[in-house]
Formats: C-alpha cells, structure tokens, sequence
C-alpha cells in the first residue's frame, strides 16, 4: 500500500444523490447478478416450450380462454400463456429479486456499506422497490414478446376473436396485448410487494423467496375450494384474471379496477411495514 | 455543521440486546486532530459503539454527535465530512473492485467518483481494480475499504481494526497511511486489538472492557500515571527485598523470579535504597525505571472486569490506577 499519495481532491459542499442515481445503480447491481437472468430466461423459455408443445400436439387447451384459437392466431399464444404462468411461474420470477433485493444486502454484509454513505434510508428503499417492480415488468415484457413473435411466426397475425366473440385486428389486438400485461402486473405489484417485505424482516433471500411462493400457492388453493367462494373475488390468485375484461367488447374495466383495489389492499400495507422496518432497523450484521 | 464541535462526541451512550448491556453509558470526545484509539477486548462494546456513531444501529439511551450532528436526528447528514467502515469492510463480490468503488461513489454524490483513481493508487488496487471483489483476499478488502472511505475526502476517519488479516508488510503500510493521513489534519478514531498499532498512532485512547469506560485520555498521560516504579535485580533478593521493606519511600514491592520490582517516592527515596543495599554488601546488578507498556495496562483495566452495570467508569488516568489499587 502507498504511503505516498492519498486522495486529496479538494473538498466541496456535500451534494446528496437523488433515488434516480441510487435506482440505476441497483438496476445495474441486478444486471450484473446471475439469478437475474435465470428469472428473464425463465420468462422466455416458458413460452418456446409452450409452443413446442402446441406444435407437437394435435389439439390445444381448449378449455380455458383463448385456448381454441392459438393455432388460428399467434396473438391468443401469449394470452394463454399469461394464464398460465399465474400459477407458478410469475410469482416464482417476482419473489426470485423481491425476495432477494433487501436481504442479499444482508446476506453480502453491504448493507452498513450503503447505509453509511449520503443516500437516505428512505432513497434506498425506494430505490430496491422500483428496481425490483422493473424487474418484474422487464420479464412479463420478455414472457409477452416471446410468445407473440413465437406465436406470430408459427401461426401468423391473423384477427382475434374477443371472449364477447367479435373479432379483434391485430393492431388493436397486439395494443390489448400490452394493455393485458399492465393489468396482469397490477397483482404482481402486491406479490412483489409481499416478496419484498419478506426479504426486509426476515433478512433471509430463502424465506423471503418460499415464503412469497407458499402465500401464493395458499391463495390459489383457497380459491378452488367451493365453501370459500365469498372469499375468491379478494384473493390474489383472482386478480390475474383481470386482463381479460380488456378483451371483451365493450371493455370491462371492472375487473381491472376490482384488481386495483384489491391488489393495493395487500400492496400498501405490506410496503408500510417493510417502509417502517427497512427506514428504523439496527444494522448490526 | 459547526466547526467548533469535537469530531465525535458521545455521552451516556448505552446499547443493550435484551439483558446484555453491550455498550453502558460510554461518554467518549474524539476532538478535531486527534489519532483516537479505542480499545477494548472482544465484545466490550467497541464495534457497537461505532455503530452507534455511524447511524447503523440505535442507541437506547445518550447521545452521539459528528461534529455537533447527531446521526439519529439528522440521518445521513450527519456523516457529511465522516466516513470509515465497522467490522470488515464489505462490498458486492459480483461486482469489480472499481464497480464497487463507483457504487459507493455514486451514493456519496459531489466529487466522489473523482476520487476513485486516486483512492485505489493509495491502497495499490490500481491492478487489480478490473478483478471482481468475491476474488479478493481478506486484505485486498480491508484496502478496498480504506479506499471506500477516503473516496468521501473525510475529516473523520473510523476504523474498526484496519490491520487486521493484514500481512506484517501491509499493516506497516496501513499504520504509514494512517500517520499520513492524521499529519493532513485528518481526525482518525481507530478501534484496535494492536497495543502496537495505538501506541505508535494513537496521542489520546479510550479503554472499554464490559461496555464501561475504564480509562479516557492522553495516552501519555496514562503512560505517566506508571512511572516511579523501578526494576532491581542484586546479588541477594531476599536480603534486598528486607532492606527495601524497612526502607521510607518505598512501597509496592513485588517480588518475582527475575528480582524485585517496586514504586519509589521520588529519586531521592530510590538512591536512599541503593546506598542501603551497599552499605549491606547487597550488589545491585540492575536499578532501572520502569514504565508500564500499554499492553500490560489495558490487562490490569480489562481483565478480571466485574459486570457491575450501576459502577461508575472511570475517567481519567487517576480514577483508572485508583481502581486498579482497590482492585488489587
């Protein structure tokens, strides 16, 4: 080490990140960790294998919605896919970094290194929840896209026939698409949100991680038993389904707004207490 | 920030974890200037004092201010001007050794990516700057660290054992670093298990054993509270150790395997004692002063430390020997 020269660019008032700086920097910490593209490579892989499987098969998962039309146009092929995935896959990819954004800072002991910097506690918390909802949206994006350009490429962009029946263009039907997937994230906001204050105050990516899957997976079985039916309307595992009123014509934007409400009902205190335990918490790790 | 407030100024500062009062009511003032050093055996509440200082954890009673700012009030600027790290600096290891320097960079804000270049010559990590941290070795970290720190141009600098996991070569050149840095005018509170370290770095320390102060001054001044003591060695330590008891100004005699050790009022009371033993026909092979190390100090103020939680520490030099002697 060189005793010779210290640093000694000459000081000048202190002037303090804002969250953009901070957030880009935990989108490039996400960049640079490999669980990251595991997610985003999840993401697009589902949907190729869904598409070898309706290519090596004779019929199509007719019973559920849009399920008769993905070998008459790609664009039904990421809409049954965002059915899907419901189940398993995008609270799995959602919990994987809102599970880990908090705790691996726990877990790497960097924390008190960030902690102790000019960024607020605050700036940081906003900074991990904006990163990791971006992740989020960045593999629903991925999950979409693959599947409509798979989906395109096999069985063309021939027009949509809407869950009311009429038919649907494609344009407006590739604009529905991406309406779909922003109503699909809104209960992704609340899984995400669960995720995250798991990954706060259990400082544990593990628990965090199964923890958010096991909530999930209990919102899904609640819904499926028939003496619980008043209960499905406010369960997660239903607001997925919401994308769907887009999809009908006229639009539904019921559901969509049933899904906000609800979605926000898990999100907003889920994100209070992880707020309140990430901003007082001792660092002592 | 006001420039008159001492760098760091902590009072009746407690931290306990359920019935373990880990830090009990440390008051410690590291002024402008100072080389501090903070020792204490392990667990004795160094580390979590330090945390306390850098906003980390919250006490549970007192106060602590950075330079008149008190972290749990005023949040992060507090640390304006402050930097350093607790326990072993810690980076992400999926990221290189500047990538990181850039991260904590980019939180500092102002001119702090400026720096970077100039941080890793310091710590010579320029080479291996491109390599990713989860490669490095325990001391190439603790360098990162320090370059971590200096990254903020402080004008208080803590650091929890920076030698430590250091090769001898690189805790030498962590000790010329930190000298260089405290001659800009740099207040650096180093925490340190090294008796070495803070006797050649340190002008004031703090000694805690069981999260009480036992002794906070000039580590001179704790130096000098030893001296009067002498060192005999003779012909017939029996025979002095006689002629010593009945002699005026001479008390605490201790004798062991390698002769006698005792304190002496004054020069005077000494010399009386050597003409003594000739005039006895004792011969004196040695009759030199003895100064107490700061090693052997901080064992007679940390070891056998009763957990007394409503004692009151000590806080100067005299309050310290004066336990010590009601200890003993």
């Amino acid at each position: 080490m060189s005793a010779v020269t210290a640093p000694r660019v000459a000081r000048r008032a202190q002037q303090h990140p804002g969250i953009r700086t901070v957030y880009a920097w935990e989108l490039r910490k996400l960049r640079a960790q490999k669980r990251t593209y595991i997610g985003l490579g999840a993401a697009a892989l589902v949907p190729l294998i869904f598409v070898v499987a309706l290519l090596s098969s004779s019929g199509g998962p007719d019973e559920i919605p849009f399920g008769r039309y993905v070998k008459e146009t790609g664009l039904a092929v990421p809409l049954v896919g965002l059915l899907f995935s419901s189940v398993w896959l995008f609270p799995l990819i959602t919990s994987l970094v809102a599970g880990d954004i908090v705790s691996a800072e726990d877990n790497h002991g960097t924390l008190k290194t960030i902690l102790t910097r000019s960024t607020e506690r605050w700036q940081i918390f906003v900074a991990k929840l904006l990163a990791a909802l971006t992740y989020v949206f960045a593999a629903l994006i991925v999950f979409v896209t693959v599947g409509l350009v798979l989906g395109g490429t096999f069985w063309g962009f021939d027009p949509l026939t809407s869950l009311s029946g009429t038919q649907i263009p494609a344009g407006r039907g590739m604009l529905l698409i991406g309406g779909s997937a922003l109503a699909y994230f809104i209960p992704l906001i609340a899984i995400a949100s669960i995720a995250f204050l798991l990954s706060t105050v259990t400082h544990n990516s593990a628990a965090a991680v199964v923890g958010t899957l096991i909530l999930s997976f209990m919102m899904q079985l609640l819904a499926i038993i028939s003496g619980l039916d008043f209960m499905r309307p406010y369960l997660l595992s239903e607001q997925f389904d919401a994308w769907q009123g887009l999809l009908r014509d006229p639009t539904d934007w019921a559901p969509i707004a049933h899904a906000g409400w609800v979605s926000a009902c898990y999100a907003v205190p889920a994100l209070l207490w992880a707020f309140v335990a990430f901003v007082r918490r001792d660092v002592a790790g | 920030m006001s420039s008159e407030a001492p760098a760091v100024q902590a009072r009746a500062l407690v931290k306990r974890y359920g019935r373990i009062t880990a830090v009990d009511h440390v008051d410690l003032t590291v002024k402008a200037g100072d080389v501090y050093g903070y020792l204490g055996p392990n667990g004795a509440g160094k580390t979590t004092t330090l945390r306390m200082m850098l906003g980390l954890i919250t006490p549970d009673a007192g106060t602590v201010e950075l330079f008149g700012r008190d972290p749990l009030t005023e949040g992060v600027r507090a640390l304006d001007g402050v930097a350093g790290f607790v326990e072993a600096p810690r980076f992400y290891p999926y990221l290189t050794g500047r990538k990181n320097l850039e991260l904590v960079a980019a939180l500092d804000g102002g001119g702090a990516a400026e720096r970077i270049d100039a941080a890793l010559d310091t710590v010579e990590l320029a080479d291996r700057a491109r390599d990713k941290v989860g490669g490095y070795s325990h001391g190439m970290r603790q360098r990162l660290g320090l370059a971590g720190a200096l990254l903020r141009d402080p004008r208080l600098l803590i650091l929890d054992e920076p030698a430590t996991g250091l090769d001898p070569g690189g805790m030498r050149d962590m000790r010329l670093l930190i000298r260089r840095l405290a001659d800009e005018g740099m207040t650096v509170l180093l925490s340190s298990h090294l008796m070495a370290e803070v006797e050649e770095l340190c002008d004031r320390v703090v000694i805690i054993a069981s999260g009480r102060v036992r002794y906070e001054g000039a580590l001179d001044e704790l130096i000098a509270t030893t001296a009067g003591r002498y060192e005999l060695r003779t012909t017939d330590d029996e025979r002095a150790h006689q002629i010593a008891t009945a002699q005026r100004g001479i008390d605490d005699l201790v004798r062991d395997g390698r002769g006698l050790t005792f304190a002496a009022a004054g020069e005077g009371a000494a010399t009386a004692l050597s003409i003594a033993l000739g005039e006895a026909g004792v011969g004196i092979a040695a009759l030199v002063p003895r100064t107490a190390t700061l090693e052997e100090l901080f064992f007679r103020m940390t070891e056998d430390v009763p957990a007394e939680p409503s004692a009151p520490a000590a806080t100067t030099a005299a309050d310290a020997v004066l336990a010590e002697e009601v200890r003993a």
